[in-house]
């Protein structure tokens, strides 16, 4: 499977569907039930906050639409893929082809240029090596960092790093963007320049973006749904119309 | 994932811990240096131990006789080719049939002979023999003084080392010590000898038949001149007169076409006259060298076939060898056990990887890694470590083989022992050995690659 065959079906309408969807872990003796019953339809191009305090389960929601992690119970479907029937090796390629993720400690790889780690998913996907340097040049041009591409995370500041893997999630041309807490290591200024280029690639490639957040207000500035958990249940699930500034008037950009 | 990337992420990833790889490869390396080494011991003892026998010249030489003697010697009932009487006669043309078979390098004949030679105007009587030039590299003449002849048809003559001390009057006391080769050379080469002989000479016509009462002579006659020859003596050698080898039981060696043109008169001339009926030189024997002592069974029955006895001494290499196949496996098992030891340092190390690269687990198999890419990965750095490992480890064994070689020549020297060449690596011995250092290296990676590629990435993200 290319990458490009991944991509052209033409996008179905809901980009995520889950069907009661339950998530068990077990600790010890006591059974902790981290997504209970689950629900929800997401149209494509949506961008959707999952709210909640911490334990509420929305990471491990979010764990389960990238395909990281499977369900105990129920079901969760993505762009008409059952993902609780894929094989390990069919997960994978998802990962690879459908999902781009963002994480809230970056997670670029230490060792690694930046060049490199945004070339990483390409080296998976079996992208010929002549097309590839043209990729994550183009990439990193997108983020602002061309001039930053040969150096290491570990020289570059939080905004730069999580600029860098969002480079690297969107390599392969994702349908589905999934964040996670992406703002949570970052000042408010970056938090906002990282937020504001999260909301380009949702308006203008069209990508469906989850995004996992604590902060209510960070949600209520660029999603256009919230969703509340809380025990793993879905609490609420609210319409919202996003309040940051309109795309082309950014002031405080850098 | 492909394997160019394969290979340079797996090399980039053992630059990152560069320390802990490094010591791992050494690892690799002493073991394969240690199985390099034992190997090319067991395999360098082996060569020069056939080289010695093949220098020796016991077995590669068949001794050709004509069938017709075995009667002489009371065999009846061996009777397995021709009868007798039909065999063939071993003439110039049967010596020349064999000696352009397969894998024969020479055929000659034995020409020794009693005669008298004078020196300083003193007759001294003794065991004169002809030898091919062949003999230059059998290892009797290892420690000769002066040269081998100049030509095969040079009159020229190499000393029995006792007939030296005969000439020049030096009889040692019995129990005294020997003077050595050099000292008895120094005042005798260059100098000349006169050899007289009894040249047999065939007769046109029958003037004299020396044999008037055997009937089957009636054709055949010769006469016998006496003859004399000048030789230059131009060596002085110490062997043992009364060696195997055929040609090196004498005390005066002549170069063996200056021996064959004199026709000198010998013991058994009279039986093969007898039975040629013609003027033609007919051999009581022919001694054969074959290329190669395996090869020895084949000339021999090539031989047989065409009518003749032979005999050879057994090919003594072929349990040689088997000796060595068994000295080889145990030394090969013994070398192997640091690279065992080794393999069990490159779990270790993968191990350990795994343990801190958890998290970028975790991370490539989030951004799309499969559990494929992530076993390769590990493989391709297991397979790295042994590979660059085995290169060292070759190097390595090579060097040591070399100064131990060294070595050894150092105290072989110093004992006046003539140098030689204990170790050996042959070619197929490098590249076997890198192929098994990969190969053990990449059965090593087998557990940590599987370990490595089911991590849940879930888990592993988590890890700080």
């Amino acid at each position: 499977m290319s990458s490009s065959s991944q991509n052209i079906p033409a996008p179905s309408p809901v980009a995520i569907r889950s069907g009661n969807l339950c998530r068990n872990y077990r600790m010890g003796e006591t059974l902790i039930r981290a997504v209970d019953g689950v629900s929800l339809d997401v149209p494509t191009g949506e961008f959707v906050a999952l709210l909640g305090s911490s334990g509420s389960g929305k990471s491990s929601m979010l764990n389960l639409i990238a395909g990281l992690d499977r369900p105990t119970s129920g079901s969760v479907v993505v762009q008409d893929r059952d993902l609780a029937k894929l094989s390990r090796e069919e997960l994978a390629k998802y990962r690879l082809h459908v999902v781009g993720m963002v994480f809230q400690s970056f997670n670029l790889i230490a060792s690694m240029t930046l060049a490199e780690n945004v070339e990483l998913p390409l080296r998976f996907a079996e992208v010929d090596r002549a097309k590839r340097d043209a990729l994550v040049t183009e990439a990193l041009e997108r983020v602002g960092l061309r001039a930053r591409m040969n150096h290491r995370p570990s020289e570059l500041s939080g905004g730069e790093q999580q600029r860098a893997a969002l480079a690297r999630a969107l390599i392969n041309r994702p349908q589905l963007l999934l964040a996670d807490e992406p703002t949570g290591n970052l000042d408010s200024r970056t938090g906002t320049e990282i937020m504001n280029m999260v909301r380009e690639f949702n308006r203008e490639l069209g990508m469906t973006v989850v995004m996992v957040t604590h902060e209510r207000a960070l949600a209520e500035r660029y999603a256009q749904r919230m969703i509340f958990l809380a025990d793993g249940k879905l609490v609420d699930d609210e319409r919202n119309v996003p309040a940051a500034i309109p795309a082309g008037v950014r002031g405080n950009e850098s | 994932m492909k394997l160019p990337d394969l290979t340079e992420l797996a090399l980039r990833n053992l630059r990152e811990s560069f320390l802990r790889n490094s010591l791992t490869t050494v690892g690799i390396s002493v073991g394969v240096a240690s199985l390099v080494a034992m190997l090319s011991l067991g395999i360098g003892l082996q060569q020069l131990a056939s080289r010695r026998l093949v220098k020796s010249g016991l077995f590669d030489t068949v001794v050709v006789t004509s069938r017709r003697d075995l009667r002489s010697m009371g065999r009846e009932e061996e009777r397995s080719g021709p009868s007798p009487g039909e065999s063939r006669i071993l003439d110039e043309a049967a010596r020349h049939e064999i000696e352009h078979l397969p894998n024969v390098l020479e055929a000659y004949p034995d020409i020794r002979f009693i005669t008298e030679l004078r020196f300083d105007d003193k007759p001294h009587l003794t065991m004169v023999s002809a030898m091919p030039d062949s003999m230059k590299s059998n290892d009797a003449f290892d420690g000769m003084q002066g040269s081998f002849f100049t030509s095969d048809t040079a009159p020229e003559a190499i000393l029995q080392k006792s007939f030296a001390e005969e000439l020049l009057g030096k009889s040692p006391p019995q129990g005294a010590q020997e003077p050595a080769v050099s000292e008895l050379a120094k005042p005798l080469l260059g100098q000349e000898l006169t050899m007289r002989y009894a040249q047999r000479e065939t007769a046109p016509a029958q003037t004299v038949p020396l044999r008037p009462n055997d009937s089957s002579v009636a054709g055949a006659s010769y006469s016998v001149v006496s003859r004399e020859q000048k030789l230059q003596i131009i060596g002085v050698v110490d062997l043992d007169p009364e060696s195997m080898r055929g040609p090196t039981r004498g005390k005066v060696f002549l170069p063996l076409k200056l021996a064959e043109g004199l026709r000198v008169m010998q013991p058994t001339d009279i039986r093969e006259i007898a039975r040629a009926g013609s003027g033609e030189p007919v051999y009581s024997s022919l001694s054969v060298r074959v290329k190669n002592p395996a090869q020895v069974q084949v000339v021999e029955d090539a031989v047989k076939k065409m009518g003749f006895s032979t005999f050879s001494i057994l090919d003594a290499t072929k349990s040689l060898r088997q000796f060595f196949a068994v000295l080889d496996l145990f030394l090969g098992i013994f070398g192997s056990l640091a690279l065992a030891v080794a393999s069990i340092g490159i779990v270790n190390t993968l191990v350990m990887a795994i343990l801190e690269r958890r998290r970028e687990i975790g991370i490539m198999k989030a951004i799309g890694a499969s559990d494929g890419d992530v076993q390769k990965l590990f493989f391709a750095e297991a397979g790295a470590m042994g590979v660059l490992g085995g290169i060292v480890g070759v190097a390595l064994g090579w060097a040591i083989g070399q100064v131990i070689n060294l070595g050894t020549n150092i105290y072989l020297r110093r004992q006046s022992l003539p140098p030689e060449h204990f170790w050996a690596v042959p070619w197929w011995l490098v590249l076997s050995a890198i192929g098994f250092a990969f190969v053990v290296s990449l059965v090593s990676g087998l557990y940590p690659a599987r370990r490595a590629s089911r991590l849940d990435p879930v888990q592993a993200l988590r890890y700080e």
